[in-house]
């Protein structure tokens, strides 16, 4: 008998269970496949700080959601179509995101009495199904002894209880695989290599893979299975691929395309760590990694090499930004590239370290004693976290610069498609070192100064030692104009503020024109009323709300900033073609602080910082809202119309 | 968890790989057009005038020299010496310094550092550097006063020491540099005293040919807060009784030979004696490549509390142990060799890697 296959265009499926029953293992392998089928598709990866939290309870609960589909998808989904639970708190942890008509599947095997209590459950919600009083009435629910099967099923491979249970993670992922048709192949390579070296491990999880699968095929309990068609997307080679690795490639790639040597000073700290992880493994590529004794020292460690001609990088996190912030200045008055990586969480203090937030925008743009204005560049995308790298890296090697790199939590750890770029597109960086002397004496002598600056760009000659003749000594102090040597000179002070502003300001001479997204007509003449600004990782929650908006008939435009610092100089104009600007943060409204004082707009904020992205749905109410308020018209999203672009 | 057996470099120069001049060089070529602005009668004009001195000595070419300082007097070094050289923030001068040095083999890089700097903002710094032991010289003023604040006790000053901030005499425990830089495994450390430039050049000469971080404690004065501070070790009536020289291989004698060391098996440290009431191989004879720092340490711990009435100078220990920058490039110029050029083409199959699907 085959079974009914029903068509989807999307689906968000959510595996969660204990910190220890490897759901972020189980997500991966399942946006693996989804990726390799051809499917556009975001993830959100949602754990805890704990490494080990009480087993069975709601602390210890870590969750992977994955938003697959057939179309081109901006975000990991609001809420999921689908739960996988593998014990009660794992259920009891999720049920509130949960829409009505949603499916669950839970392992019945670890509702005991014990566990829970363990979650706070009086009694078991599983015996109470179909009831009248039944908690999970509003689901479909499919009970399923996910651990019992799964140890019957390895029992040949004479593996303890423990590490039998254990292959349960690759049953229900053999059981979702069958469930929306996902390829297996590439899930029993990985197993295969994975697990080398313990052949009943491999074999154990190899089975329970392919029972899970079977499972799902044979019995009457599901009785459908999806298929969620690929995706059309633009030619080229894909990869699926994470926030932190994309970024760690790009230092990379900026150590290639500039022939610099990279140098990571850094201490670890949730959530950049990994990038830190992942170029230690490049030392082919030229890449040092230093790991310091603490966050000052990591840029201290990156300042000196880049003195010393590397392009010194630093990563870290609200907190650790906090430490380094003498250092950055440092970099501002000694005017050497650095790259600082802020991979950021919820705060303050320790705050959130594995949840997302994006409240340390005013931290970068402000939190440093004196007039200490950084280039500030933001990723909106796991994948563009790559290219954002290499920008970051172009601005401060051109204008001898630290540089902030705002990434976030959620960019970090999600992941989705890639298109692979060809490396002979990527941009080259001169580094431009200096090589001779710059200034001639009233008296006829040549000399080295080591501020004297760039007409273009006025950024000062980086002199790196070893050059013979460019002796010179750089530091806190304030610099001469010129000459570089000490000055307490109230006029010069005044004239060196001036001009390292100056030279941060001029970096928008050299930034493309933004790209409004604004199909209701040409640049100033359209229809929308309503511009939604935003940055960093909220593209995705924004583009999606915005499509909402317009697929219910309505006007909206879109902007997203790639460079917070400077704003690029078409910004306070467009932003003046619209009535009414919504900008949508994961923080208490930091860039609308900014576009209000810089260009007297009336920015309206959309602010939650709940350590999760935005939702969509939430956003295109807000949208929709303002909408209907400068067009005084009524605004329904529930009916999407056909005319309008999706 | 596992371990590598890593590859001991063998024994090298602290300024190898550094390139060299054959033309003879002077102290005026190392010296800045910049005015020199420390108090009258303050010892860092000796230690600059000796450092001024000894450079041209290492036969270096001037530009791979880096000299990096913090925030404090003697911080204000690097403009007056014509090299390379970065004045930058309160403590962290060894971090700034160990990318430098991690990053370059080809320079000879010194950080010029106070008691206040090293070991109070920057004490963590220091200690890490020394136990990775990087190849650099760091060169410890130590006035035991904070100058550049006008005046208040520091981490090396005396307990009961009467300052601006302590009235009523300091309740903190001073550390004693050379037993701190022995406890965090230095390989290279020593002591000297700003006015007596033959010593302190001969120290200092040690240290650059020493490879991996070596620490120089230099006892130095400061005329305006803490005057006389070194005077038993200054003074002509006092010195020889104070000084305990130092010298590999030589019996440990001060007090014109009158006194020495001997092992003190109560305490499992050093204690004096008169040298006419013991057997004279019973001195103690001074051995500063001896692996274990504790003979190091016990002899270290002579100037209790701060107080230099038994004061130890010279080179405490001088041991080889690779460095941290030469493993770091190492094993990055390993990894280098094994990879094909151009570096473009594995750049395209690194982020090319994975598994990935063609959409035609």
């Amino acid at each position: 008998m085959s079974k009914q296959v029903k068509q989807l265009d999307r689906v968000i499926i959510r595996f969660a269970g204990d910190s220890g029953d490897g759901m972020q293992l189980t997500g991966d392998r399942f946006t693996s496949e989804s990726a390799v089928f051809g499917n556009d598709l975001m993830t959100l990866p949602n754990f805890p700080a704990e490494i080990r939290a009480p087993q069975g309870t709601i602390p210890g609960v870590s969750s992977f959601q994955v938003h697959f589909a057939d179309h081109d998808i901006l975000t990991a989904g609001d809420a999921p179509d689908v739960l996988v639970a593998m014990n009660p708190a794992a259920l009891k942890a999720n049920l509130a995101d949960l829409p009505k008509g949603a499916t669950i599947i839970v392992d019945t095997h670890d509702f005991t009495a014990r566990n829970l209590t363990k979650a706070g459950y009086d009694a078991n919600p599983l015996d109470l199904l179909g009831d009248a009083n039944d908690p999970l009435g509003e689901f479909q629910v499919q009970p399923v002894d996910l651990t019992g099967m799964t140890v019957a099923a390895v029992a040949e491979f004479g593996l303890s209880r423990k590490d039998a249970a254990r292959a349960k993670n690759m049953f229900a992922l053999g059981l979702l695989s069958w469930m929306y048709g996902r390829p297996t192949e590439g899930t029993t390579a990985f197993l295969t290599k994975r697990f080398a070296k313990v052949p009943a491990i491999r074999d154990a999880n190899i089975t329970a893979f392919r029972a899970g699968w079977n499972f799902g095929e044979t019995t009457e309990a599901f009785a459908v299975s999806y298929e969620i068609k690929p995706a059309p997307q633009q030619p080229g080679v894909y990869r699926n691929i994470s926030g932190n690795l994309a970024l760690a490639y790009g230092l990379v790639a900026a150590g290639v395309q500039s022939g610099l040597p990279v140098f990571l000073g850094t201490y670890p700290i949730t959530p950049a760590s990994d990038i830190l992880h992942e170029l230690s493994k490049h030392k082919a590529f030229g890449v040092t990694t230093f790991q310091a004794e603490d966050e000052i020292a990591g840029v201290g460690a990156a300042i000196g090499a880049s003195f010393a001609g590397s392009l010194g990088v630093t990563s870290t996190s609200g907190p650790g930004i906090a430490l380094k912030s003498e250092a950055i200045g440092l970099a501002v008055m000694t005017e050497l590239p650095l790259l600082v990586v802020n991979v950021q969480r919820g705060g303050p203090s320790t705050g959130l370290p594995t949840k997302t937030e994006q409240a340390d925008l005013l931290q970068a743009m402000f939190g440093r004693n004196g007039e200490a204005p950084v280039p500030i560049v933001a990723p909106q995308s796991p994948g563009d976290c790559f290219a954002a790298a290499l920008e970051a890296a172009r601005i401060a090697i051109t204008y001898r610069t630290p540089v902030m790199l705002l990434s976030d939590g959620y960019l970090a750890n999600g992941s989705e498609p890639w298109a692979i770029p060809d490396v002979a597109d990527l941009p080259l960086i001169d580094p431009g070192f200096a090589t001779e002397h710059n200034h001639t004496s009233a008296d006829g002598t040549t000399e080295f100064w080591p501020y004297l600056r760039d007409e273009e760009t006025l950024a000062r000659p980086w002199a790196v030692p070893g050059t013979a003749g460019l002796e010179n000594r750089i530091g806190g102090l304030e610099k001469g104009d010129g000459h570089g040597n000490i000055s307490y000179d109230p006029a010069n002070h005044d004239l060196m503020v001036r001009t390292r502003q100056a030279k941060i300001d001029r970096i928008a001479d050299s930034l493309p024109p933004l790209q409004v997204d604004d199909p209701s007509g040409p640049p100033g003449e359209g229809r929308a009323k309503v511009c939604v600004l935003g940055w960093g990782s909220t593209y995705g929650p924004i583009g999606a709300g915005v499509r909402r908006v317009r697929r219910a008939g309505f006007h909206v435009a879109q902007v997203h900033l790639r460079h917070l610092n400077p704003f690029p100089k078409d910004l306070g104009e467009i932003l003046g073609r619209y009535d009414k600007v919504l900008v949508p943060e994961m923080n208490l409204g930091q860039l609308s602080m900014l576009v209000r004082a810089r260009y007297l707009v009336d920015a309206i904020g959309y602010n939650h910082v709940r350590g999760l992205p935005l939702k969509a749905a939430e956003l295109a109410e807000a949208i929709g809202a303002l909408v209907a308020e400068a067009e005084g018209v009524e605004v329904d999203l529930s009916t999407p119309t056909q005319e309008a672009p999706r | 968890m596992s371990t590598e057996h890593l590859p001991f470099p063998g024994l090298r120069s602290g300024v190898e790989g550094v390139p060299t001049q054959d033309e003879a060089q002077n102290a005026k070529e190392y010296t800045s057009d910049q005015e020199v602005r420390w108090c009258p009668g303050c010892g860092d004009y000796a230690v600059l005038k000796a450092v001024q001195g000894f450079l041209p000595q290492l036969g270096l070419r001037r530009e791979n020299i880096v000299f990096v300082s913090g925030i404090g007097c003697s911080s204000r070094f690097p403009y007056y010496l014509d090299t390379f050289g970065m004045h930058s923030i309160h403590g962290r001068a060894p971090s700034i310094a160990t990318g430098i040095a991690t990053a370059r083999e080809d320079l000879s890089v010194w950080v010029v550092t106070g008691d206040g700097d090293a070991l109070s903002i920057g004490g963590n710094h220091l200690i890490h550097a020394l136990r990775r032991n990087v190849n650099m010289t760091i060169l410890l003023f130590n006035n035991r006063i904070y100058g550049l604040t006008k005046g208040q006790y520091s981490p090396t000053s005396e307990a009961g020491k009467v300052t601006k901030s302590t009235p009523m005499g300091s309740v903190d425990h001073p550390f004693n540099p050379v037993s701190l830089a022995l406890g965090a495994e230095a390989t290279f450390v020593a002591r000297t005293i700003d006015s007596d430039r033959k010593h302190l050049t001969a120290v200092l000469s040690a240290a650059a040919a020493h490879r991996g971080t070596s620490l120089v404690e230099i006892y130095q004065n400061c005329p305006i807060f803490n005057d006389g501070a070194f005077d038993a070790i200054k003074d002509n009536d006092t010195k020889a009784d104070a000084i305990i020289g130092l010298v590999h291989g030589e019996p440990i004698t001060f007090g014109a030979g009158t006194r020495g060391l001997i092992r003190d098996s109560r305490t499992g440290g050093v204690k004096v004696v008169e040298t006419a009431e013991v057997a004279a191989d019973a001195l103690l004879v001074h051995d500063a490549r001896n692996p274990d720092p504790s003979q190091a340490f016990a002899i270290s711990r002579l100037t209790e509390m701060g107080y230099l009435d038994r004061t130890p100078i010279g080179i405490f220990r001088e041991v080889a142990r690779p460095t941290y920058d030469d493993q770091a490039r190492a094993q990055v110029a390993t990894a280098r060799e094994a990879a094909p050029e151009p570096a473009a083409d594995r750049l395209a199959a690194l982020i090319g890697g994975g598994d990935t699907w063609t959409v035609v």
